[in-house]
């Protein structure tokens, strides 16, 4: 956190007063840890609405220009939105495709028309984005995608399946990644990127139950669906490198998007006071000293996560491998938060089998949903395993594997 | 969920400043000129462990006198900036005598009179070579005062008899006084001790685990020093100085583990098995992977750690990060030295590979100033009640 000049420390206090403020109540059902959770109507619609709230109290696209829908203020000011949103723990801004990497796209790559249209729906939460990237057997290796998109007058005709279609259901637009030009010599130069309109004959979505019980993502199913050759972004064969463009968005790398916190953020200062509660042997967990010696293991790796985002701000510490922290965040935090939820279950003892629902649950149940959920970030956006190979090739220089 | 802090975790300063940059880009090209992996070989046998020459050289770049103040001849760049300068010296596995000379120092300039400070530091800037000797046992987490001292006569004439020795006293050869602690009516206390009070054979050199480094068992039974030898604000100062020796070594380990990484890198980009360079196999990539970002927590840490030091003593916060740093380094290294033994294959097992450098180093680092388990106690106590 880099130290606010006044008018900063000023707009923290605001929003965070604002946020205190309005604040929803506790809605009576289960609000979703992440955006990848958003699994019926009605928690869609608390989303929506609180969504549209912080947008309409302007902490929402305070980055994106006035036009928009935006706030044409500099991202420093979003940056202390978000962390005020994140310190608070008040609900997601769910619509994190449109928001992340969706809004972004269009903004750098975009026409007029398309700013125009789409821009301000993804900020107020009208118009809910989703992402057709991942296929049933084309996850890791998403070059190899095989959904077709064929040009037919003017429109293209897509057929296929994409699979864990986070909103998939409730998007009004998608965006598609689809193989145009299957005789490609490059099984990359084939492929082209879409903002497509959902709502179109010969798209269904079948949801699928998650590892939770909950629901969240769906298959999605192109059967000579039509959507307007106007859609595509970029010219016939770019798709794989937008969608590049979009995964660098997705892991961070680029400051454009518009903000929110797409992840609550649970830290060891939780499970900390989770194990306070806890007593062993007629003793407070807190006293076991295997317990205390893992609990500071987290906590040392927790800080280090926190000064790596300070120190690449610092150039002259980052000399060995420049790119190291900004490629390597998301594998570090994402299994780091995988570990530290486990060991809050097995800290439950016995208790830690059981699950939501039961009402002798500690929190509800909250560690264990956030312990299975949290595979989705390890899973989603490229696997832990992918990244370490990425981290391996580009920032060490190691050999393909 | 509230927001309440229960563990004391959030303070994240980290700043470097040009000055400090600038250091530690001249310390890297200095290190990496004059301790070549070749030189560090020539010294594996000699008795001091390092280059009088090179150590000449470090004194007048002023490496010796970055954290004295300047009344006392010093640059006062202050401590942290010996940051910097320890992980390249760890980088390049140079020897001397810098970090205990730098230990022995900070204990004065902390604990001393103004007397002993007047006499003292100013030599250590010019050269003069301190160390610490601190251990009784083998247990970094005791107390320290294995020496008994027994008060001869009262006030200004009053004499102190000294009977016991310290363990793996570090750079002990070489020292031209030594800062050690004593039984003070049962409390650890320090006192200077010269090397030219201590009886002949009084050193007694180790035979250490990593040949880079040098340390003896020191006698000083039968050594009288004067009672204005005992630094008057002694509690503090080995408080201090205890962790202040967990930072400098986690500086020195983190160099070490990214001298590590890279002889690991070199080897995965070079050699071939099954047709294919071994690093393209995961089994190895990955774990590489592992070592690069634990490197990075280690660097994060001790610039935090460097970023809060100061000259005074040593607040909560900045005890916090002095323990984690030197958990995450030491750590790190253990992984990374044993990692880069296992990935040369037969190469690996043998003298000649640079694995066997950094292994030996990591487990002599891991030892300094309290291992891994021994911090993580007393941060739990910081940390968790
Ligand atoms: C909750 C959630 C939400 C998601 N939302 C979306 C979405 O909205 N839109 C979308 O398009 N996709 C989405 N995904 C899909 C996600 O991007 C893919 O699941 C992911 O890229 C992995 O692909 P896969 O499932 O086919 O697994 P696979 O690629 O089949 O991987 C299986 C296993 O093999 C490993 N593996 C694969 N290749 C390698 C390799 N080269 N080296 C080492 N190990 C390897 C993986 O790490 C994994 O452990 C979502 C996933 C989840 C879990």
């Amino acid at each position: 956190m880099s130290q606010d000049n006044p008018s900063q420390a000023e707009y923290r206090a605001q929003v965070a007063a604002w946020m205190q403020h309005n604040r929803p109540a506790d809605p009576g059902f289960l609000l979703p840890q992440t955006f990848m959770e958003v699994g019926s109507e009605r928690v869609l619609e608390f989303l929506r609405e609180w969504q549209h709230k912080v947008w309409s109290a302007g902490y929402l696209g305070a980055a994106w220009p006035k036009k928009y829908g935006g706030q044409g203020m500099s991202r420093d000011y979003q940056r202390i939105a978000d962390e005020e949103m994140k310190r608070l723990q008040v609900p997601i801004c769910f619509n994190v495709i449109g928001l992340g990497w969706a809004g972004p796209l269009i903004l750098d790559n975009g026409s007029d028309y398309e700013k125009e249209k789409y821009l301000k729906g993804i900020l107020n939460a009208d118009d809910i984005w989703c992402q057709g990237f991942s296929e049933p057997n084309h996850g890791s290796d998403l070059g190899s995608i095989q959904t077709r998109a064929e040009r037919d007058g003017d429109d293209y005709l897509i057929n296929g399946s994409k699979i864990w279609t986070t909103m998939g259901n409730y998007a009004k637009y998608m965006i598609l990644l689809a193989r145009t030009d299957a005789q490609a010599e490059r099984r990359y130069n084939g492929l082209s990127f879409f903002l497509a309109p959902m709502h179109r004959d010969g798209i269904t979505t079948q949801p699928i139950q998650k590892i939770t019980g909950e629901y969240g993502f769906t298959e999605t199913f192109f059967t000579d669906a039509r959507i307007p050759a106007s859609c595509i972004m970029g010219e016939e064969g770019q798709g794989w490198r937008i969608a590049m463009q979009t995964l660098q968005y997705e892991r961070g790398a680029e400051a454009g998007a518009a903000g929110g916190i797409s992840i609550l953020s649970i830290v060891m200062d939780d499970l900390l006071r989770m194990a306070a509660e806890i007593e062993r042997e007629g003793e407070p967990l807190l006293q076991d000293p295997v317990t205390r010696d893992n609990l500071v293991k987290f906590m040392i790796e927790e800080k280090a996560l926190q000064l790596a985002e300070k120190r690449t701000e610092i150039p002259a510490l980052c000399r060995d491998y420049p790119n190291a922290i900004a490629l390597s965040g998301k594998l570090r935090s994402t299994e780091f938060f995988r570990r530290m939820r486990q060991y809050a279950l097995t800290l439950q003892g016995a208790q830690g089998s059981l699950y939501m629902g039961d009402q002798d649950t500690i929190g509800g149940g909250f560690w264990q949903r956030a312990y299975l959920n949290n595979f989705s970030t390890t899973i989603g956006g490229g696997t832990s395993q992918v990244q370490a190979n990425i981290i391996g090739e580009h920032v060490l220089g190691l050999p393909k594997d | 969920m509230t927001t309440a802090t229960l563990n004391g975790t959030t303070n994240i300063a980290l700043s470097f400043s040009d000055e400090q940059a600038m250091l530690l880009d001249s310390a890297k090209s200095f290190c990496g000129d004059k301790s070549d992996i070749n030189a560090v070989r020539s010294l594996l046998k000699s008795d001091s462990g390092h280059n009088p020459e090179v150590w000449r050289e470090m004194v007048a770049l002023g490496w010796t006198g970055i954290a004295i103040p300047e009344q006392y001849g010093g640059f006062a760049m202050g401590l942290g900036s010996t940051v910097p300068v320890i992980e390249s010296m760890g980088r390049h596995l140079l020897g001397t005598a810098f970090i205990t000379s730098t230990l022995a120092a900070q204990a004065i300039l902390r604990g001393g009179s103004e007397a002993q400070r007047e006499k003292w530091l100013p030599k250590v800037v010019e050269g003069t070579v301190g160390t610490m000797a601190l251990l009784d046992n083998e247990d970094w987490g005791a107390q320290l005062c294995g020496i008994t001292a027994t008060f001869k006569g009262s006030g200004s004439t009053s004499e102190i008899a000294l009977s016991g020795k310290k363990l793996l006293v570090a750079d002990a050869t070489v020292a031209d006084f030594f800062v050690v602690s004593i039984n003070h009516n049962g409390n650890p206390a320090l006192a200077i001790v010269e090397a030219s009070q201590l009886s002949t054979n009084a050193i007694g050199p180790n035979t250490l685990i990593d040949e880079t480094k040098r340390a003896a068992t020191v006698e000083f039974s039968g050594v009288t020093i004067s009672s204005d030898a005992l630094l008057p604000h002694s509690e503090q100062a080995l408080k201090d100085v205890r962790l202040i020796g967990a930072l400098l070594i986690a500086a020195e380990a983190t160099g070490t583990s990214a001298a590590t990484l890279n002889t690991i890198v070199s080897y995965l980009t070079s050699r071939i098995q099954f047709g294919r360079l071994i690093g393209s196999y995961q089994s190895l990539k990955h774990p590489t992977v592992d070592i690069l970002l634990q490197m990075d927590s280690s660097r994060s840490l001790i610039y935090h750690a460097a970023t809060l030091i100061d000259e005074g003593p040593v607040q909560k916060d900045t005890e916090i990060a002095c323990r984690m740093a030197k958990a995450q380094a030491t750590e790190t290294l253990l992984f990374a030295g044993d990692r880069a033994v296992q990935f040369h294959g037969g190469m690996g097992f043998t003298y000649d590979c640079d694995a066997m450098l950094y292994i030996r180093r990591a487990q002599w680092a891991q030892h300094q100033y309290g291992d891994a388990q021994h911090h993580r106690l007393h941060l739990a106590r910081l940390l968790l009640d």
